[in-house]
């Protein structure tokens, strides 16, 4: 019997169904000032590779916040993380496929409406 | 949580080993979390791929024009007391957007607390922050409508502009929409104790209702602020 009470015990830690208010508040907080600053990128017009890495960099950031504490993936079992997770991969090969294919049709434009093509 | 019944008396491994033994375990594999938990991230991970293909195809359709694209911070600018802001009704979106998600979060936690007043409070605060998150789109598309922005064209720049703004903003908007109906009952839901005492018989079904269902809830809710993220630094930003 004593062992099953440990085990509830620790469902409990890993389940994580109730937090301290503390930790919502913190990362509420956060997500705040993160947006902040990411309209800051634009309010102080950054350009370049400067606006495109601080954008990135605050939307991950305000993504990674969100998905762990608010909706509680950081308390969760690795079976579920990473079912969730993994699948995020083909987006990532599929942004890639297309960066390449607007590149291709980019130049492409270029090449016959401007250049009027090799004549 | 009422946890699941067939993990009693398991002895739970955790990290990468108990993905191995949960995954493997000729059982349930998701040890402890409720079904409807599970179904509902498989949904958002089906979502993840529809509002991706919104994204990828705009980044697609404007990297390939050889038009200047409009530059969004004019486009989306407020006049507020005679200044033009760059993008404010769009901070301010995304804010009350964020303001919504965290009340939201307390909502679910006051629920496992079984603190049905807090609870209810909570959701219809955030739906209420949905609305007024909504008002707010109707406000900038009507806007945008009356300067000549069309899917198939406007005054300021490439033609595809306006197809991937109504389309990418517009399904959105939907979700978000969606979202307030469901906030407005199950606020009613909670208020009228619905998971109080064992828990009372929902629609369609023959199951009792549990406060889980309001982290269901809030899986929906966090997931609309989180895809507003990515719309937020990929078309209002870059």
């Amino acid at each position: 019997m004593d062992n099953t009470d440990q085990i509830s015990e620790k469902e409990k830690k890993t389940e994580g169904s109730s937090h301290k208010i503390g930790i919502y508040l913190w990362i509420w907080g956060l997500l705040f000032v993160l947006s902040f600053f990411s309209y800051m990128v634009d309010w102080y017009q950054f350009q370049g590779m400067l606006r495109w890495s601080l954008i990135l960099f605050f939307m991950f950031l305000k993504a990674g916040l969100i998905m762990a504490f608010f909706m509680h993936l950081f308390w969760e079992r690795y079976a579920l993380v990473n079912v969730l997770l993994w699948p995020m991969t083909a987006i990532a090969c599929f942004i890639f496929l297309m960066a390449a294919e607007f590149q291709y049709t980019f130049i492409t434009r270029m090449f016959y409406f401007f250049v009027g093509g090799a004549a | 949580m009422s946890s699941d019944p067939k993990i009693d008396g398991f002895e739970l491994k955790p990290g990468f080993r108990g993905m191995a033994s949960d995954t493997g375990s000729d059982q349930t594999m998701f040890k402890g979390v409720h079904w409807g938990k599970a179904m509902m991230w498989i949904f958002l991970v089906s979502d993840t791929f529809v509002f991706s293909c919104f994204l990828i195809a705009y980044m697609k359709g404007r990297g390939s024009t050889p038009v200047e694209w409009p530059n969004p911070s004019e486009v989306f600018a407020l006049d507020a007391f005679g200044v033009p802001v760059p993008l404010l009704l769009i901070a301010l979106m995304t804010f009350v957007l964020i303001t919504s998600s965290g009340t939201m979060a307390l909502a679910v936690k006051y629920g496992y607390e079984k603190n049905r007043k807090m609870c209810g409070w909570l959701i219809l605060a955030t739906a209420i922050g949905g609305l007024t998150f909504v008002g707010m789109q109707v406000y900038e598309w009507s806007k945008l409508i009356h300067e000549g922005v069309r899917p198939w064209g406007n005054p300021f720049g490439a033609a595809q502009f306006g197809s991937f703004f109504f389309m990418i903003t517009g399904f959105h908007g939907t979700h978000v929409s969606i979202g307030v109906i469901f906030l407005f009952i199950y606020a009613y839901k909670v208020f009228a104790g619905h998971y109080e005492n064992g828990g009372k018989r929902g629609w369609f079904t023959t199951m009792k209702g549990d406060y889980v269902e309001i982290e269901i809830l809030g899986l929906y809710w966090h997931f609309v602020d989180l895809v507003w993220v990515f719309i937020f630094a990929f078309f209002y930003l870059w």
